[in-house]
């Protein structure tokens, strides 16, 4: 009986040893340094009540409300394992100011993806961005919402309303339960949540922040729904001629869940979504660590670059995390420039946010504010 | 939501069992092997894992 309880003792040390980590990783509080653009932070459920509470129950922060215009919605973290669209959703909530129209932010549209991360992929539970002041430390995330918030899963994800059949842990993918429904899972119900917002705030244009492998053929790019397809295209030739080169693609209709389609077939809002290169994502990659998430630089997914493996180039520079924010932001202000000459009654100008040489040369962390030098009334909590 | 219930009323009545297996059990490597087994359990009824 003795050794019977020794080793159960054991089992408890183990299990406390690792649900602290998993512990922490969840709480780990990321500040916000409201900007003085920042005239409101809302939440998610003032658009959908039954949220209240949970955990995708996200912040929302408001840009801009001195003068009439149009409304741009940005979506970080649908897939939080992409760093760089929360990071630059950060960088505009922090630094944005607005002279005309208004600018809503989600940097963890999926806050439940934030909180866990795929540990049987070797994949680290935090990353630090440094900064002037120290560094920043954000939770590293995964691409589907926590089991902790929704479970079990299902044999096979049957999208709503389409009823197409989609990968079975996809029922936890923020993109692919688009348009939702209130009376779903949390993933469904947070999307009916923002389909609810974008209506209410009647938004004019959702821009979905990514990244992807670069053996995955949608990449630097910006997947557009029809009814922003020129848009666009516009913004493709302008940033491949001045910054760096990102393509087009259409949204495919036949493929249901995903932003770009179901937000531009069920409200008037024109749907977009970015991609940068990620190579921590290709399944090629070598020691999977915050250095590659980083750095983006991996011998491994050079060599498969070199047997022509890969849909984007890639040398031993890598896609380090201030290019890929860089490209985020250069995107976002270039789509707005030309919507906003496109429709001057409905402009939405929004300047102090760095475009794609700046965030290289001072680095993103020049662009996050320190929460100790702040006022506390200015600080929120993702 | 009564899904998820259910599972974890699965999840405790399967850690319930690996337990009684720990005090059944007369060979320390299984018990060993029986706590190692226990852990995500007790992760998930904690709600950390």
């Amino acid at each position: 009986m003795t050794r019977k309880i020794l080793i159960l003792a054991l089992g408890a040390l183990l299990a406390v040893f690792a649900g602290l980590g998993f512990y922490n990783i969840r709480h780990l509080r990321e500040p916000v340094v409201l900007g003085p653009g920042v005239a409101e932070v809302k939440t998610l459920s003032e658009y959908f009540p039954a949220l209240k509470g949970s955990v995708n129950d996200c912040n929302i922060y408001v840009l801009g409300n001195a003068k009439p215009g149009g409304t741009i919605l940005i979506l970080g973290g649908s897939h939080p394992e992409e760093p760089s669209a929360r990071l630059a959703a950060w960088v505009m909530a922090e630094n944005g100011m607005v002279d005309q129209g208004r600018v809503f932010i989600a940097p963890s549209a999926n806050r439940s993806g934030t909180k866990v991360t795929r540990p049987g992929g070797a994949y680290p539970a935090s990353y630090t961005i440094p900064t002037p002041w120290g560094g920043q430390t954000f939770r590293m995330g995964d691409r589907w919402a926590s089991p902790l918030d929704q479970w079990p899963d299902p044999e096979v994800f049957i999208h709503y309303p389409s009823r197409q059949n989609l990968a079975y842990m996809d029922v936890r993918n923020f993109n692919r339960a688009w348009p939702g429904r209130p009376d779903g899972t949390l993933t469904e119900k947070t999307c009916y949540a923002f389909i609810e917002m974008i209506k209410k705030e009647k938004i004019d244009i959702v821009i979905d922040l990514h990244e992807a492998e670069l053996q995955y053929p949608v990449i630097s790019t910006i997947v557009a729904h029809q009814k922003g397809a020129d848009l666009a295209a516009l913004a493709s030739m302008v940033i491949s001629g001045e910054e760096f080169n990102i393509g087009v693609e259409n949204s495919p209709k036949a493929l249901r869940g995903l932003s770009h389609r179901e937000i531009g077939d069920a409200t008037d809002a024109v749907s977009l979504l970015l991609e940068t290169p990620e190579p921590f994502l290709d399944a090629t990659r070598g020691r999977t660590d915050a250095q590659l998430l980083l750095t983006g630089q991996d011998e491994f997914v050079v060599r498969a670059g070199k047997r022509g493996l890969l849909f984007e180039k890639i040398d031993k520079k890598g896609w380090p995390i201030d290019v890929r924010v860089g490209r985020q932001t250069s995107t976002i202000l270039t789509l707005l420039d030309l919507w906003s000459q496109d429709h001057p009654e409905r402009a939405i100008l929004l300047k102090d946010v760095p475009k794609y040489a700046e965030v290289i040369a001072k680095g993103t962390g020049a662009f996050l504010k320190d929460p100790k030098a702040a006022d506390p009334a200015r600080i929120r909590y993702e | 939501m009564i899904i998820t219930i259910l599972y974890y009323l699965l999840v405790a009545a399967t850690a319930g069992l690996i337990i009684w297996n720990i005090f059944k059990t007369k060979k320390w490597q299984e018990e060993a092997l029986y706590v190692i087994v226990l852990i995500p359990f007790l992760l998930r009824l904690l709600r950390l894992k």
